[in-house]
């Protein structure tokens, strides 16, 4: 990654924010895709049941929130190492 | 390095004090439940206690953080670590909805209920991913400020704090309304006094400490809330499945729920057909059973009516599909759809991201990495309350199908009846009126008096409703069948309604009951009870003081220091602030008083209203350069208008709607048209200046570079008035 220390700071920034864009953009794929898509099939998926859960019933009241959560630490996780990769100090009193 | 230990000690000193705090809550609590069971200390003490310490506890916190300090008073100095302003933020946003109420809701619909669960977390990750570092790396005050800075000018900023007035002050009304009712519920106090009583303790922290008393308030409120929830439904639990994590053994409550449901003809065996031969499954766990109806908006209209001694007719009531009509007549209806539970899960998540309440709290992180961290922990905490509510809901629907309902109503389980003494689970069973006085009739008997569906005739006039001995039977009258049961006659008196048996239909539960019941349901002693109230108190009070803290910023910081007065003192303006915080607080308790039903719908609606109009600004204002003020203005506008226009219709009028789609979830609509406008407008006017676009740049990296910041934040409207 030596290209990251001849970059001018306009263009670290921009590349910086093609990284994260990119970043929300598959994040937001996953979050939307568990939130959305179980719905539509919820009967269906309401014929298996898991230690008694109908898993339509499931994955609204409890995989999506799992996985929101996780999404969220993911991100965070993420952009500090995106931060270091693009030498961005952080401030902090 | 020496400001990394001061920082790492400091933590452990606030870790060390809120563990201590907790371990306390605990303790007292046992000594309290010990008093109670071995002292037979009475009821009424312990809930003042409860009360009092937790107040008590907040008011030491709000002295202990008073301040003078303009950064303290608006943004807690910015320096609350993560994981308390995650804290904070859960017990922000939690409100006495949350914790009372939602519960009941599950109860209700079942699956379709699910939709505030998704919607109210899932809104988290929009906040995290696209707004909360931003808003931390801007630092200034108030979520107009961002506006102001980013569409350049006044008006921009003057109509994003109009908004964040209304919104916050229908929130905060909502907030005073269940105060109300917690302490007039379990303590006994008149409705009114609890307002005031809850609305002092509110303004003791806030008043004197602003936002950093607000939040270090919050962060105690959140351990006691969190502590009042769990408690119960975990010894339930272990009662109900001899398992002590309701979170997974609720598994086994559905399975029961759907067996119970068919037993008792709740849910057909086949699935029925409507008239487009879409498939509907009646129950709690088959989804999209919801139909439209206006009740609502007729019911707050009686209510205005009487309240304010007007006379606006109500509309005509109205529901699809329209159950008083026989099968082969019945509307087509969008039930069996998912569009609905779409729209509404998406409108909650979007509206959740564009509170202003709620945005301002990453400003009060120290940094861009720690406000990133800060919502992860905000929505965990948030997350411990939302995985646990369906589980209180389906063994509330459990112990209810298999105790209460197909029950002989004299033999009904004890807390059943505690409940019904204070209206909140109704039996409309016509047995239940004997020996009541009938100009006293319960609210669900009296309309059917008002409309001719029941007769009372008082044969032997001594003005009660006797019915000792009666026998059911029925006759014809103009081709109706008309039941007569003793002093009871009318087309409402049919066999099943008169045979003391409490079957499903018959019973109607105030959502507030799952939770508040469940400490009886379980065997628990009042102490409990007492501590779920202290809990409720504590979701309300702590979501009141953020939703003030907002509207005093925005009058006090927006609208005096940035418009009016640029070159007011810090003493004048948190002078300001204080004083509009208490006027803020004596207008929502006069909003309180009346108790309007409306007020909850407007919160559901406020979600609507802040994805069509708030949301899609924001979001454009940080990623992507090209929009400028006139699109961001327009976009507003536009959104916001077909939303109310959606909402205003198909609340009064259920036949007004697209795909099934209700008023709450009227935001669907305008925020596409906001983004539109936005889009359009923004290209057909001149680009922002370049002094914009490089706050844009500033706000998208961490690096510090605080000279660009304070040359555009400082006052710089001026080059907004391009």
């Amino acid at each position: 990654m030596s290209d990251i220390e001849t970059m001018s700071r306009q263009e670290r920034i921009n590349a910086y924010w093609k990284e994260n864009n990119r970043l929300i953009a598959i994040l937001l794929i996953i979050w939307f895709s568990v939130a959305y898509i179980p719905p539509l099939f919820v009967n269906q998926l309401n014929q298996i049941s898991i230690a008694g859960f109908p898993l339509g019933y499931y994955f609204g009241s409890q995989f999506s929130l799992v996985v929101f959560v996780i999404l969220i630490f993911y991100y965070a996780y993420a952009m500090n190492k995106l931060d270091a990769k693009y030498h961005l100090k952080d401030r902090d009193k | 390095m020496a400001v990394n230990e001061a920082v790492k000690l400091r933590n452990n000193r606030l870790a060390q004090y809120y563990g201590m705090f907790t371990v306390g809550l605990i303790v007292f609590s046992l000594i309290m439940g010990a008093l109670e069971l071995g002292a037979g200390m009475p009821k009424a003490w312990i809930g003042w206690t409860f009360l009092m310490l937790t107040m008590g506890m907040y008011a030491f916190i709000g002295i202990m953080s008073r301040t003078k300090i303009l950064d303290e008073y608006y943004v807690a100095g910015r320096n609350v670590p993560a994981v308390f302003n995650g804290m904070a933020t859960g017990a922000d946003w939690m409100s006495a909805a949350s914790f009372i109420s939602m519960a009941g809701t599950l109860y209700a619909l079942g699956y379709d209920g699910l939709a505030y669960i998704m919607g109210w977390t899932g809104g988290y990750v929009l906040l995290a991913l696209l707004f909360a570092p931003y808003i931390r790396k801007f630092g200034q005050y108030t979520i107009p400020d961002f506006v102001g800075a980013r569409y350049g000018g006044r008006w921009p900023r003057l109509v994003a704090a109009i908004c964040a007035i209304i919104v916050s002050l229908t929130y905060v009304t909502a907030q005073v309304v269940g105060v109300g009712i917690i302490m007039s519920r379990f303590i006994g106090v008149p409705y009114e006094w609890g307002v005031v009583i809850g609305l002092s303790g509110v303004l003791v922290c806030s008043f004197l400490g602003g936002m950093k008393a607000v939040t270090w308030t919050q962060v105690a409120q959140y351990i006691i809330l969190i502590i009042a929830y769990m408690i119960p439904v975990t010894f339930l639990s272990l009662k109900l499945t001899g398992f002590p994590f309701p979170q997974l053994s609720y598994g086994q409550a559905l399975q029961n729920i759907t067996v119970l449901e068919k037993e008792l003809k709740i849910s057909s065996e086949a699935p029925a057909r409507d008239g487009t031969g879409r498939i509907i499954q009646q129950g709690y766990v088959p989804a999209y059973n919801e139909g439209l109806s206006n009740a609502a908006a007729v019911t707050a209209i009686n209510q205005i009516n009487s309240y304010f001694g007007l006379n606006i007719t109500p509309p005509k009531a109205q529901s699809i599909p329209d159950a008083s009509k026989p099968a082969d007549e019945i509307q087509t209806d969008w039930r069996g759809t998912p569009w609905n539970f779409l729209a509404l899960t998406f409108c909650l998540m979007v509206g959740t991201a564009g509170l202003p309440h709620i945005l301002i709290r990453f400003y009060t992180v120290p940094s861009v990495r720690e406000s990133r961290l800060s919502v992860g922990w905000a929505l965990f905490f948030i997350f411990l309350l939302y995985f646990t509510a369906p589980a209180y809901a389906a063994f509330a629907r459990w112990e209810i199908l298999q105790n209460v309902v197909g029950k002989e109503i004299k033999s009904l389980p004890e807390w059943t009846v505690n409940w019904s003494r204070l209206g909140l689970i109704t039996q409309r069973d016509y047995t239940t009126l004997d020996g009541r006085e009938i100009d006293k009739l319960p609210a669900w008997a009296a309309p059917q008096v008002r409309s001719g569906a029941l007769v009372i005739t008082d044969a032997n006039g001594n003005g009660k409703i006797d019915l000792a001995g009666a026998t059911f039977s029925e006759t014809e009258v103009d081709g109706k069948k008309v039941g007569v049961f003793g002093e009871l006659s009318g087309t409402a008196v049919t066999k099943t309604s008169t045979d003391g048996i409490l079957q499903f239909g018959e019973l109607n539960i105030d959502p507030d009951t799952i939770v508040l019941s469940t400490p009886e349901i379980a065997g628990l002693p009042y102490t409990v009870a007492a501590l779920i109230a202290a809990g409720g108190l504590a979701a309300a009070l702590s979501t009141a003081d953020g939703l003030l803290v907002v509207i005093s910023s925005a009058i006090a910081h927006d609208f005096y220091y940035r418009i009016i007065n640029p070159k007011a003192s810090m003493n004048t303006r948190i002078w300001l602030g204080k004083t509009m915080l208490v006027v803020a607080a004596v207008i929502a308790a006069l909003l309180a008083l009346p108790r309007l039903a409306l007020i909850a719908q407007m919160v559901a609606w406020a979600f609507s209203m802040a994805a069509s109009s708030f949301f899609p600004v924001v979001l454009l204002g940080i990623f992507w350069k090209r929009c400028n003020g006139p699109g961001a203005i327009a976009g507003m506008v536009g959104g916001l208008s077909v939303t109310l226009f959606y909402m205003y219709n198909n609340y009064l009028d259920p036949s007004f709607n697209v795909l099934g789609i209700t008023h709450l979830a009227a935001g669907i609509f305008g925020m596409p048209i906001n983004f539109l406008l936005c889009y359009i407008v923004s290209k057909l006017t001149a680009a922002p200046s370049q002094e914009i676009q490089d706050l844009v740049d500033h706000l998208r990296s961490p690096e510090l570079d605080d000279e660009l910041m304070t040359s555009i934040a400082s006052g710089k409207q001026a080059a907004g008035a391009r």
